[in-house]
């Protein structure tokens, strides 16, 4: 009986790199739109700063771009 | 078109109902915590997965060549009763699982059900051992395990980064995100399935000599094949929806996001390296990942054992019910009549059950029958009253042994429509008394 323990190794992880790795870009595009939870209703400094706001919507592209791979090996 | 005879008629047509049932079990794959998380309305969800699933039929040209991946021996004089018979199976299993709102492997179902009528009609030298090992059993076991890790890290990684943010406005972005990779599921959904399907029936064609050997699948199959799983996936098979987005662990939106995603990975890295996971083991791994990976997050192993049971049975349980039809489709046009009529009756009774306590988009995200308890308790008396049910249709039978949930509606079926006269009977005993009593003060 031959298992490919290779491949399952491999699967597993590809699988947890990528996870980890997108759902971590993506959270960090999040982070730079969003505003910091306050306990005060009028929080005024909470808005992201442009610098921020950038750097999120890059991780954003990021994430699209492992999307659109993704899309390639359905298509492949 | 050469002439299609009857037999491979109706061979087409199981394959297309078979495609169906894979359609609306598998809707929960892809859109279960989409739905809960909020990220989608119901109807919209299953609309999109379903168109989706019909893009993904025709996207990719590569014809599955061997519908079975090896397991049975193809080459040696597979007859189309052999097919029908495993397509029975498959669909009685489907639909028994459905009724129990437990998502189980599609593909296994497949799998079972050609073993069973394999072993049936050619012997077990037509099925491959190694590879019933290779492809499913080492699959079921990696699959969940592979699927929950990654997403166990990925949701602790996101509630650490985004802890210190108004969740108000990351929901909206994790919910974003969860629509993309559910689209990626489904559209790995259709291409993957839809063309299961169309191998099926291009190996039926073939067999038949309607097309020539090695051929690609006509056209009209390919269409026919797309839209009976989309119109499967639209129809949306709630009860199994309710179970994987609700039943499992509540969901918030980083949570389904991060499932979501470790599960588009997981089938995409599968399927890519050459090691093809089951696409409802990942899901299911992936949500239970996501149950453990939240701090406070609770995942009901109760019900997650049913599943881990339902999937253990699945290749059993499908060959079983192939193998019996097998053994009647053997016995000439006659058998194959009665076995394509018992499995419209069994359909028609699952359908029934199912309408007893329906599930559908306006109470898919309403807490499931497992976390209702007075309903164990009402069952429980009822069956504790009610005396065992003698006679039950070789369907639901089948159903019985497999889960509680399934185990619940048989017993309200046996016990409506099997038993009138027992209920009756001691509903005339009981209260006799009472009545007795009244009636001579009257």
């Amino acid at each position: 009986m031959h298992i490919d323990w290779a491949a399952l190794g491999q699967v597993f992880g590809v699988s947890l790199a990528v996870t980890v790795g997108v759902v971590g870009v993506f959270t960090l595009g999040i982070i730079g739109t969003s505003r910091t939870a306050q306990p005060q209703p009028q929080a005024a400094a909470g808005g992201a700063s442009p610098v921020a706001r950038t750097g999120a919507y890059a991780c954003f592209a990021l994430c699209a771009a492992v999307v659109a791979y993704g899309i390639y090996l359905i298509v492949a | 078109m050469e002439h299609i005879t009857l037999l491979i008629g109706i061979v087409i047509v199981t394959a297309l109902v078979f495609d169906f049932t894979n359609g609306f079990h598998d809707t929960a794959n892809a859109m279960a915590t989409t739905i809960s998380t909020g990220a989608l309305g119901p109807r919209v969800a299953v609309a999109m997965s379903a168109v989706l699933n019909l893009v993904g039929a025709f996207l990719s040209v590569e014809v599955a060549k061997t519908i079975s991946g090896g397991i049975i021996d193809e080459g040696s004089g597979i007859q189309p009763e052999v097919i029908f018979a495993g397509l029975v199976g498959a669909i009685l299993w489907n639909l028994v699982t459905w009724l129990a709102g437990l998502p189980s492997s599609s593909s296994h179902a497949l799998f079972g059900g050609l073993i069973g009528a394999t072993v049936v009609s050619v012997g077990m030298d037509g099925v491959n051992g190694d590879a019933i090992v290779m492809k499913v059993l080492i699959p079921a076991v990696a699959a969940p395990v592979v699927a929950g890790i990654a997403t166990v890290a990925a949701t602790r990684l996101t509630y650490r980064l985004a802890n210190n943010r108004a969740a108000e406005d990351t929901a909206k972005g994790y919910r974003a995100g969860q629509i993309a990779s559910a689209a990626l599921v489904s559209l790995a959904h259709g291409t993957n399935d839809a063309q299961k399907t169309m191998g099926v029936i291009t190996l039926a064609l073939v067999t038949g000599g309607v097309i020539a050997p090695d051929s690609d699948p006509p056209m009209w199959v390919i269409v026919s094949a797309g839209l009976a799983i989309a119109l499967g996936t639209y129809l949306g098979g709630w009860r199994i929806i309710r179970t994987m987005g609700k039943g499992i662990t509540d969901i918030q939106p980083p949570q389904g996001f991060a499932a979501q995603t470790g599960a588009a990975t997981v089938i995409l890295a599968s399927s890519h390296i050459g090691f093809a996971l089951s696409t409802t083991q990942v899901c299911s791994g992936a949500v239970m990942g996501a149950g453990v990976g939240r701090k406070g997050g609770v995942v009901r192993w109760s019900t997650a054992g049913r599943m881990v049971a339902a999937w253990a049975l699945t290749l059993p349980a499908a060959g079983l019910v192939a193998a019996a039809a097998a053994l009647l489709a053997d016995q000439g046009n006659g058998g194959i009549a009665a076995v394509a009529v018992l499995a419209v009756l069994g359909c028609g009774v699952i359908w029934m059950l199912s309408r007893r306590k329906p599930v559908d988009a306006s109470n898919v995200n309403e807490p499931g029958a497992e976390s209702a308890e007075p309903v164990g308790v009402v069952t429980a008396a009822v069956r504790s009253v009610a005396p065992p049910p003698a006679g039950k249709t070789a369907s639901a039978a089948d159903g019985a042994d497999g889960t509680d949930a399934a185990d619940t509606s048989n017993a309200h079926a046996s016990n409506a429509s099997g038993s009138t006269s027992d209920k009756d009977a001691s509903s005339e005993s009981a209260p006799t008394p009472a009545t007795a009593g009244t009636g001579s003060t009257s």
